[in-house]
């Protein structure tokens, strides 16, 4: 079997982004920035209506705005809208102030209902309004049971009882949605904001009708996704319908209100959790009835309900008796999206906040009762080791006993992500040229997590060449086959290709040249001799170099003033075992990311909807917070070096453990538990007894 | 859609909104008041300009960039859109994000929020103009060194951002950096490292946190 080299020069140490400088110098060029010759800008009607029945779209007033060159409808015919924000029609045009008028002049008919339900507690009634004509908004939850619940919980020395929820949090990455794309009779070319160049081709062909051979998608840069950005979207159709209708290249990328209303979402969950354990602090019992949302769900056309809004209970921990039952319920928003380690930060924050009430039930110190109960050893070794970093036996206190107005608490907890060993199919080629230089072509994408470094990383190392040696082209179908980037699985799919491809190319250069060792300081002697003609290596995905189950914790330090009720992340420690790092400097960034996103969710970001009118209340950066640089507290980061594990992904468990960690801090410096995400100023006051707490109408 | 927007609205163009407002301001008896008064009739002198294209010259990274707008352009949208300058970004275009930060002289503005025909006249920065010759900037090299971007979809604003702060200030502390980028938004979480940038850019170096630390 493979395996990677001992002795590393870039493996494993720290080398700068490669696409740094295009991205710093503002050539680099996102989907955003395509200007194709003769481009058109596009834009999108959305439905001010959670609900009605659009009965008619007449674009011709808009078709005769000057500038415009074409309108096109969401769906033909008569067709429902379920949710505020919802497509209705398209338009394309010689500026954006032109798409402005022309969005003005649609005329849209619509049956508007007023029965709509946008709360997750009221969806769950059964006379609430139905999402689905033919489905309930809740269908029957799943239930899952393991042992006799009921005689454990009261064999236990220490019960307690919780009620937690998580909101819906919104992506929000910088660059939104959208393509450039242009549709001519050779076929289509659509450069994506995606996470996904293959399964956009993919669902644009299906869309358009087309065959795969016949839609090339270009993401050369894309500035963020986090999950929502896989597919073409409905903007990605819409724009391709607008381009052959003008016969012109439209970019159609959406606003930032689009974005928070239409393109994923992370489920909220309300959990209520009861967890037992005997007076040795093993846990007993577990008992936990979640519902959350999804919006209108996926899927849900046929069955009904949410869907996506499980989340796996009781999380890491094994419990011998335990009774999970689980509910999505519909409602009238926008649907659901992979939103960085789906299930799992709410999972871990319901949890991790269960087990510090339960130790403070049993007077026990919280660290102690996971290190009992967690049967991870590397999640172990991690407690350990970040317990000493952080100073935890000298800064715990007993929950509440911090004096003064502003008061200190300290938290942890865990996480963990299965992700995958990487895309098994994942494919590259290399063409080593004659005077030396090196190309590889993957069809993967680099999303911002470095994934251009960590191949040019990967080649020099094997080549025994510099990074800035290796000229790597990404994002691209016309390239070998690379998976999407998702589930933490890129770095574990393209290194060991990488591997592959070096490994073979060594190999045919030995057979072509004759030169035994072509690395290093052979290496331009050995091209030379391949003449006139470039070597190609074809290489693909090998086992053994990569590994999946990535566990961390991370410890939290706030300060609460119980007068404002302000929080403050004075330090956060992430402690994470990585495997085989590949590339140190990007690892850490993944690691801040994932902190500060879940920073984000801890104590800011929350979608608000209006009960009243079905919209949305913050679509936009003012009035849904997400960190900025001043709120972001001191990162200090434990890579758990394990090379003979391999490659994993990082860039979802970083984000895991970090709002049950702030969770249970606040709850150990103000010693009343915040039972809601986001925990802000008001609910802290109301878990005080300072304000009364906000009544839900 | 067609039902909520007056299409015609009668009287009250900006012009005569302010005209009206100048007549009844001036009736007022404070000399704030008058100067108000004064500050509104020279807005009204000023000739009628739009709502068709006219024509606006910019000039940006020391070149001067002659483009046909309507007045109700953005300073962003000439860039992008009517010109090839994208790296300037577009991540709200309602000034809560930063993504769009150019410089106006020494000083950072979101030009999401600057009308292109209010900028002509004055020297605009963008991230183009940054690197002269292909030599990246002490802050561009900064956030290299530091890796002070991933997506980098929100670089090229906080380089604006920084850029401009160390033009005022060379040795900024850590607050100093934190103001200067409260307008920035980053979402991959690049916050601590272009925090760690600006310090070193301005010769203050801080020391990396991270241990690595084996299983066994």
């Amino acid at each position: 079997m493979s395996s990677w080299p001992a002795d590393t020069k870039y493996i494993s140490h720290s080398t700068a982004r490669i696409d740094a400088p295009a991205k710093l110098t503002g050539s680099a060029r996102y989907a955003s920035d395509i200007q194709e010759k003769g481009w058109l800008y596009g834009m999108i009607l959305r439905s001010k209506w959670p609900s009605a029945k659009i009965t008619a779209v007449n674009l011709d007033k808009a078709r005769a705005i000057p500038g415009i060159k074409a309108a096109v409808v969401a769906r033909d015919g008569e067709f429902n809208i379920r949710y505020y924000g919802e497509e209705i029609a398209a338009v394309a045009g010689t500026s954006k102030q032109a798409c402005l008028d022309a969005l003005r002049a649609i005329e849209v008919t619509a049956d508007v209902r007023h029965e709509f339900v946008v709360n997750e507690t009221e969806g769950l009634k059964a006379d609430s309004p139905r999402v689905w004509e033919n489905a309930p908004n809740a269908p029957a939850p799943h239930v899952r049971e393991n042992g006799n619940v009921d005689t454990a919980f009261a064999d236990c020395t220490a019960v307690s009882e919780g009620f937690y929820t998580t909101p819906v949090q919104i992506h929000n990455p910088m660059e939104t949605h959208g393509n450039t794309v242009s549709w001519t009779d050779e076929g289509v070319t659509a450069w994506a904001s995606t996470q996904g160049i293959t399964s956009v081709r993919d669902g644009l062909a299906g869309a358009l009708q087309l065959d795969h051979s016949k839609v090339r998608v270009i993401t050369e840069y894309m500035g963020g996704g986090f999950g929502a950005k896989f597919g073409p979207g409905v903007e990605g159709v819409l724009a391709a319908k607008l381009s052959k209708s003008a016969g012109a290249p439209v970019r159609l990328m959406l606003t930032r209100f689009d974005q928070a209303l239409a393109v994923g979402n992370r489920p909220s969950s309300f959990q209520k959790i009861k967890i037992g354990a005997s007076a040795d602090g093993m846990l007993q019992a577990f008992e936990a009835e979640n519902y959350g949302t999804a919006g209108i769900g996926g899927g849900a056309d046929a069955g009904g309900g949410g869907g996506g809004a499980d989340i796996p209970m009781p999380y890491i921990y094994k419990v011998p008796n335990t009774r999970v039952k689980q509910s999505a319920v519909a409602i009238n928003a926008g649907s659901a999206r992979a939103f960085r380690a789906p299930g799992h930060p709410p999972a871990s924050y319901g949890m991790e906040s269960a087990m510090d009430d339960l130790a403070a039930k049993l007077g026990m110190d919280p660290l102690e009762l996971r290190l009992k109960n967690d049967p991870n050893e590397i999640r172990q070794r991690e407690y350990k080791v970040g317990a000493e970093k952080f100073g935890w036996k000298q800064k715990y206190q007993k929950p509440g006993s911090s004096p003064g107005v502003v008061k200190t608490g300290i938290g942890c907890a865990g996480g963990a992500w299965g992700g995958s060993r990487g895309d098994r199919n994942t494919q590259g080629d290399a063409q080593i040229n004659p005077d030396g230089s090196v190309e590889l072509r993957l069809g993967v994408q680099d999303i911002g997590t470095g994934t251009r470094t960590v191949i040019a990383v990967i080649a020099a190392e094997m080549l025994g060449l510099k990074p800035e040696q290796i000229t790597v082209r990404v994002g691209d179908t016309n390239f070998p086959y690379g998976p999407g980037s998702g589930g933490s699985t890129t770095c574990p799919s393209v290194s060991p290709t990488v591997f592959d491809i070096c490994t073979k190319a060594l190999a045919q250069l030995q057979t072509q040249t004759g030169v035994a060792d072509a690395r290093g300081e052979n290496w331009f002697a050995a091209c030379k001799k391949l003449g006139v003609t470039p070597l190609t290596v074809h290489g693909q995905w090998q086992q053994g170099l990569s590994t999946d189950h990535a566990c961390g914790v991370q410890f939290a330090e706030v300060e609460v003033d119980t007068e404002t009720g302000l929080v403050t992340l004075k330090k956060m420690l992430g402690v994470h075992d990585c495997g085989l790092i590949i590339n140190q400097v990007t690892l850490e960034s993944q690691i801040n990311g994932g902190i500060i996103m879940g920073m984000g969710y801890a104590l800011y970001e929350e979608r608000v909807m209006d009960d009243l009118s079905g919209v949305v209340l913050n679509p936009n950066f003012e009035t849904y917070k997400m960190p900025g640089m001043a709120d972001v507290p001191e990162i200090e980061i434990v890579l758990i070096n394990m090379p003979e594990r391999g490659v994993i992904g990082i860039g979802e468990p970083s984000l895991v453990p970090t709002a049950g960690a702030i969770a249970n801090a606040v709850f150990n410096a103000i010693g009343v538990r915040v039972g809601s995400l986001p925990i802000t100023p008001a609910k802290v006051l109301a878990a005080l007894g300072k304000v009364p707490p906000a009544v839900h109408a | 859609m067609n039902d909520s927007e007056p299409e015609n609205l009668g009287a009250h163009s900006r012009r005569t909104f302010f005209k009206s407002l100048g007549t009844v301001a001036a009736t007022a008896a404070t000399s704030q008041v008058r100067s108000v008064a004064a500050e509104l009739e020279k807005v009204n002198a000023e000739s009628l300009i739009g709502p068709g294209a006219v024509p606006v010259t910019l000039k940006v990274n020391g070149e001067k960039l002659k483009l046909m707008l309507e007045p109700r352009v953005t300073l962003l949208d000439a860039l992008r859109n009517y010109s090839s300058l994208t790296g300037a970004k577009e991540g709200c275009d309602r000034a809560t994000c930063g993504a769009c930060t150019v410089l106006l002289g020494d000083t950072p503005v979101y030009s999401c929020s600057k009308l292109a025909i209010e900028a002509q006249g004055q020297d605009i920065t963008t991230v183009e103009g940054l690197a002269k010759k292909g030599n990246l900037t002490k802050v561009q090299q900064a956030f290299l060194q530091k890796d002070a971007l991933m997506c980098g979809y929100c670089t090229p604003g906080f380089l604006m951002s920084v850029t401009a702060l160390l033009r005022k200030n060379p040795h900024p502390n850590a607050d100093d950096v934190k103001h200067a980028c409260a307008g920035n938004i980053c979402r991959c979480g690049t916050q601590p490292r272009i925090l760690q940038a600006a310090l070193a850019a301005a010769g203050v170096h801080t020391a990396s946190k991270t241990e690595v630390v084996n299983y066994v």
